[in-house]
């Protein structure tokens, strides 16, 4: 037990909660995010980003003083939030003797203003230095909970802090379930009123302490389920189930036509996520040109149903019609792509298949082939698929295009996941050559990885393709698979519900932010800079399946102890 | 006793350097065959060009009376040779049971297709090879470790694994390279005589490269020693225990002679 005070931690911690909290000051975040409110005009997304990272530091201060007495912890907090302080104070001092605002033109008089809340000289420094000391005795009391109570209320505030966020959407899905007498009554313009979000923050706190409470009390009362408990536990899971289906089927008509257009995008980069994922997550060939078969999905698709030197007479060819010959055709150029890099492994097929992309990208915007392709024109008016008489136009519809591609994504995945192809692809990532040596036909397998994977991207292609009505070469660009690829490795690599959340987390949320734009590609750098650190398997890895020992069967002593 | 494997005169040179030289060896169906050397003489090598890892230069290996030397390492597999590796290659972030499973690869016949579809018969081939794989892990004795990640098992637990994901394929040959290596003496003594079992009950032909010279000389019933890729000697353990080139491949010109001088003199 350490009851020694670590000066030494609460400093580091201290300075770099200062230090994060200096830059998003110095490059301009946390004036541009003070303009949106969260709670009344209490609380803005500036005052989370420049005393969150404080925060943090407090409670990573206190954490290194597990065990010691209540007193240390909190004169731990509050030091590590005034060491905090002291960074910005030096910004402050500098902008009143130096001329830097030259330089960091976002180091303006009201960032100025916004740390040392509008006094002058020293009563400011005193101000902040409370303030974040302050902030460090937060971390440090909410250490001292018992753990009981620590993750309830942790939670509550995260739900609480992502709902005032997202307050707009939250406003919006009010309105169309027309209960907009409740959103009245919690929100003014797009905050919450102060008591809205107090009584939020007990009612969610209520909420989920009563969730763990009933939680532990089952893990007690039996730790080997019964089939009572079995029975119970399954029903839960087919409500659970049914009401995920009514909220994805009638997902459009809660949350509006922008919205849609956000499910909308999430679920093609879920499509796309899907496919990367078999040619990554499953048989690990780092494909960085994936976009290419998104491309060929989309002009197959364009070519059929439009106008085009190839195709004179396009009513032959409708939307469904022409939706399983772009997928045809990805399968197609996924295998042609797949031959010639059959050899290669790791960083070599990563820049082939990177050179690929470009090379097909170039391809659509050359001139040679512009009588087909249109050139950097790209083909126009694509025609609006329709069904029995109603056509998909606009994203709400278009969604279930998405919706029911995705469902189908995800089905085979699954199945193939969990069969013979599913565990070669699974050796070839772990070993190829022992792979080979149990008889796996290694061409055989990385072909079905790159057809399977180019499959799904182009049908993701050739719906983006009739969503948009136009396309151009440069929408095939790089970034495509790039983000298909950060996505994967956010929610966990070959993990399917990681792929949602990745594509929710990384294509979602910027939609959602437009506000902050700017700052989306530093977010985006933070975000996988710290998930590559904290959590290297992603948001929601892959479980083992149990195989052997069902939770349910009696455990069997294990004959060998396993090293810890 | 028939032939199941025999090698004509294998070569294999990487650049300048010949790994294997003219090597030739018959094995007996039914038998434990070790190969053993000085580090460097190209054991593992040659257990390479069998596997079909390594093309060979020159010369010929018969499987089961059909050449199998330059085939792809798959239909090799496929045709019933099996093998562990010197430093143990499982599939590090797979379970146990998925390690087996994989083993028994070329003994399944389902298809991508019948796995969407989810046929009969694919749902009864899955069970099957679940229930195979649950008696493979019993019988080498890891029960209860099934749905560990194979990095998480012990050492020892390792290494059975890696037998066991080579048995899963019903192989008639298995080759075991160094399967004692990094082992305790009561280990190793385990190991030996599961070897021995594997043999007794399940009729495998082994041919194991191994360093512990009381193990090969326990349960081997012929040895073959090399030396700078050729065969230098060929026999009963008893004959190579007291075969002088042996002994100097061993230790050296003289030490080897000053061995025999101290036999002369003690005689």
């Amino acid at each position: 037990m350490q009851t020694k005070m670590n000066w030494i931690v609460i400093l580091r911690y201290g300075l770099i909660g200062g230090v994060v909290a200096l830059y998003f000051s110095m490059i301009g975040m946390v004036e541009a995010f003070s303009l949106r409110n969260l709670v009344g005009t209490i609380l803005n997304l500036g005052n989370i980003l420049l005393f969150g990272g404080m925060l943090a530091a407090g409670y990573m201060a206190v954490r290194q003083h597990e065990g010691a007495p209540f007193a240390k912890k909190v004169l731990a907090g509050l030091l590590a939030g005034a060491v905090a302080a002291l960074v910005p104070i030096l910004l402050i001092v500098g902008d009143q003797n130096l001329a830097l605002r030259p330089i960091f033109v976002n180091v303006t008089p009201a960032i100025i203003r916004t740390l040392t809340f509008g006094r002058e000289g020293a009563a400011g420094f005193l101000i902040l230095t409370l303030v974040s000391a302050g902030v460090g005795l937060l971390a440090a009391l909410y250490h001292s909970l018992p753990p009981r109570f620590r993750s309830p209320i942790g939670k509550a505030i995260a739900w609480t802090l992502i709902l005032a966020i997202f307050s707009e959407l939250v406003i919006q899905i009010l309105r169309n379930l027309s209960a907009t007498a409740l959103s009245s009554l919690l929100f003014t313009g797009n905050s919450f009123k102060p008591a809205a979000a107090i009584g939020l923050l007990i009612l969610l706190t209520a909420l989920f302490f009563f969730q763990e409470w009933r939680h532990t009390r089952h893990l007690s009362a039996d730790p080997v389920a019964t089939e009572k408990t079995k029975r119970a536990r399954l029903r839960t899971r087919v409500i659970q189930f049914i009401l995920l289906g009514a909220f994805l089927l009638a997902a459009p008509y809660i949350v509006g036509s922008f919205l849609s257009q956000v499910l909308f995008e999430i679920g093609r980069y879920v499509l796309l996520g899907l496919g990367l994922n078999i040619v990554v997550g499953y048989a690990g060939l780092l494909d960085l040109g994936y976009v290419a078969f998104f491309a060929f999905g989309a002009y197959t698709m364009a070519i059929l149903t439009t106008t085009t030197a190839l195709n004179p007479s396009p009513g032959v060819f409708n939307f469904w019609l022409a939706l399983p010959i772009a997928v045809v055709v990805g399968v197609l150029f996924g295998l042609i792509l797949g031959f010639p890099v059959l050899r290669m492994r790791g960083d070599y097929l990563a820049i082939v298949t990177l050179g690929f992309g470009e090379i097909i990208r170039i391809l659509a915007l050359s001139d040679w082939l512009a009588p087909i392709m249109g050139g950097a024109q790209g083909v126009l008016s694509i025609p609006v698929p329709s069904l029995f008489g109603i056509d998909f136009r606009g994203p709400e519809r278009m969604y279930y295009l998405v919706l029911f591609g995705s469902l189908l994504a995800a089905f085979i995945s699954v199945r193939l996941r969990d069969s013979r192809l599913g565990r070669q692809w699974m050796a070839m990532r772990e070993d190829e050559d022992v792979a080979e040596a149990m008889g796996i036909n290694l061409v055989q397998t990385k072909l079905l990885a790159f057809a399977i994977g180019a499959g799904f991207s182009a049908l993701g292609g050739a719906i983006f393709a009739a969503r948009l009505n136009t396309i151009f070469p440069h929408s095939f660009n790089l970034l495509i698979s790039v983000n298909a690829l950060s996505l994967i490795i956010v929610g966990g690599m070959g993990s399917i519900p990681g792929v949602i959340v990745g594509a929710i987390a990384l294509v979602g949320l910027p939609e959602l932010l437009r506000q902050f734009q700017e700052y989306r590609l530093l977010m985006y750098g933070i975000v996988l800079i710290v998930m590559m650190l904290v959590r290297p398997e992603g948001f929601l890895p892959t479980d083992i399946i149990k195989r052997e020992l069902h939770r349910s069967d009696a455990p069997d002593q294990p004959n060998v102890e396993i090293q810890a | 006793m028939a032939s199941i494997i025999t090698a004509k005169n294998v070569t294999k040179t990487f650049g300048g350097l010949t790994a294997v030289a003219n090597f030739s060896v018959d094995i007996k169906e039914n038998s434990i065959y070790a190969v053993i050397g000085p580090n460097g003489a190209g054991k593992t090598t040659l257990f390479n060009c069998i596997t079909g890892f390594y093309k060979v230069d020159e010369g010929e290996i018969i499987f089961d009376n059909l050449p199998i030397q330059n085939l792809r390492t798959d239909l090799i597999a496929r045709m019933g040779i099996s093998r562990t590796y010197q430093n143990i290659r499982l599939f590090a972030n797979m379970s146990s049971i998925e390690n087996i499973l994989v083993g028994q690869h070329p003994r399944l016949t389902t298809s991508w297709a019948e796995a969407i579809w989810k046929s009969k018969r694919f749902k009864t081939e899955e069970e099957e090879a679940l229930q195979e794989a649950l008696r493979l892990l019993r019988f080498v004795g890891l029960q209860g470790l099934g749905d560990q990640l194979a990095r998480n098992l012990p050492y020892g637990a390792q290494r059975r694994l890696e037998i066991a994901r080579a048995l899963a394929s019903k192989p008639k040959l298995l080759l075991l390279d160094e399967p004692t290596a990094g082992m305790n003496p009561h280990e190793t003594s385990d190991m030996t005589l599961f070897i021995q079992n594997l043999r007794d009950e399940l009729g495998i032909t082994i041919l194991l490269i191994e360093h512990d010279m009381k193990v090969v000389m326990g349960i081997s019933e012929q040895i073959s020693v090399m030396d700078y890729g050729a065969k230098i000697a060929e026999g009963k353990p008893k004959e190579i225990q007291n075969n002088p080139r042996v002994i100097e491949a061993y230790l050296g010109r003289g030490a080897a002679s000053g061995l025999k001088k101290a036999k002369k003199e003690k005689a």
